[in-house]
């Protein structure tokens, strides 16, 4: 048998389910991605509602975010930071041109320099990328997380552009 | 068959309501001199990208039906979404690929289309329907039916160069003016 705290109460206590409550509750409606082991817990309980599905590439998942804006979803895109540079000119040449807003939910791979090599230069950049583009960036505070996902609604609604939150290692694992 | 005369024969047949969105480069622009309505949308740039916007928007409104206007060297920049499309399968969704074999807006480039047949691509990936055209008759014989049938749906119209018409004029709304009426269109509240 198991011992201790149910089982029940133990999962809702999980930041990946009170972010995907956070998220859901403030509307968002579509999300779509390509994963990270940071989201690991996030995308399982996205695809545990039957909410999410997976793109081939990160542009990709921005063009489908694109789509289901224009008909009227509020979207969210899932990537690790590695996926940022491939989706540098959607994010130019579609969703800051046209006023295509979506929510970036964002990985940090190569946060402070401890990550392996291949992540260690976007890890470095990524904060500054942001900005470059115009993109409105806050990391996920696992205590604030109602605080950080009304204001990326409220930026996106206001601006009308993609905003960013960013998901350090550590938060959802 | 130009891709003037191709969108001559495919444009009057679209029903109306039906989205259309077209690829960057010269199909947008050929596509808006065809035939322009609020339910379409012009890419300027992020080239590769328009199957996948239409894909979203099918998935987001699965009552509404979606054509995308692709040309060869979109498809084959963003090859996974021909994974993409057949997986997720949306009954809505309509593909049309003119293939003239090259890059024709930065100056006529081959791609790989003569050797790597993008119609098999979509065959294998699994769209439901798959259908090859190489001339008008051939268009305007296969189109009615096409634009009648259950998606995933692929219609590849071989097309040629016509460097003695040039290209259509530019699009002449705003992106931000494509989102607004687009949006309105298919009751985008918010």
């Amino acid at each position: 048998m198991r011992r201790g705290r149910p089982v029940a109460a133990s999962l809702a206590d999980s930041p990946a389910i009170r972010f995907v409550d956070r998220l859901v509750d403030g509307g968002f409606d579509f999300f779509v991605g390509v994963p990270c082991s940071l989201v690991k817990a996030v995308l399982a309980e996205l695809e545990r509602r039957r909410l999410y599905f997976g793109e081939t590439r990160e542009d990709a998942a921005l063009g489908v975010a694109a789509g289901a804006y224009l008909a009227g979803r509020r979207p969210v895109v899932i990537m690790q930071n590695s996926g940022l540079g491939v989706s540098l000119n959607a994010l130019g040449s579609l969703h800051l041109l046209y006023r295509l807003p979506c929510l970036l939910v964002v990985t940090w791979r190569g946060d402070e320099g401890r990550d392996a090599p291949e992540h260690l230069v976007m890890g470095e950049v990524l904060p500054r990328v942001l900005e470059v583009f115009g993109i409105p960036l806050r990391a996920l505070d696992g205590r604030a997380l109602d605080a950080d996902v009304a204001w990326a609604a409220e930026e996106m609604g206001r601006t009308r552009r993609p905003v960013a939150l960013l998901v350090r290692p550590g938060l959802f694992e | 068959m130009t891709l003037t005369e191709a969108l001559g024969v495919l444009a009057p047949l679209v029903p109306e309501g039906m989205v259309c969105i077209h690829a960057n480069g010269f199909i947008g622009r050929a596509g808006c001199a065809a035939r322009d309505r609020d339910e379409c949308f012009y890419m300027i740039g992020s080239m590769g990208l328009a199957s996948s916007i239409g894909l979203g928007i099918a998935l987001a409104q699965p009552a509404r039906r979606v054509l995308v206007l692709d040309g060869d060297g979109n498809v084959l920049m963003n090859l996974g979404t021909l994974a993409t499309i057949a997986a997720r399968a949306p009954e809505n969704l309509l593909h049309v690929c003119f293939d003239n074999g090259v890059h024709a807006s930065t100056g006529g480039q081959p791609t790989v289309s003569d050797r790597v047949r993008l119609d098999e691509v979509a065959r294998a990936a699994g769209y439901r329907s798959v259908v090859r055209v190489e001339d008008a008759g051939a268009l305007a014989d296969a189109a009615p039916r096409f634009l009648a049938t259950r998606g995933p749906a692929f219609l590849l119209v071989r097309v040629v160069l016509a460097p003695a018409e040039g290209p259509a004029p530019r699009v002449p709304h705003t992106p931000e003016a494509m989102t607004e009426r687009l949006r309105r269109a298919l009751g985008a509240t918010r």
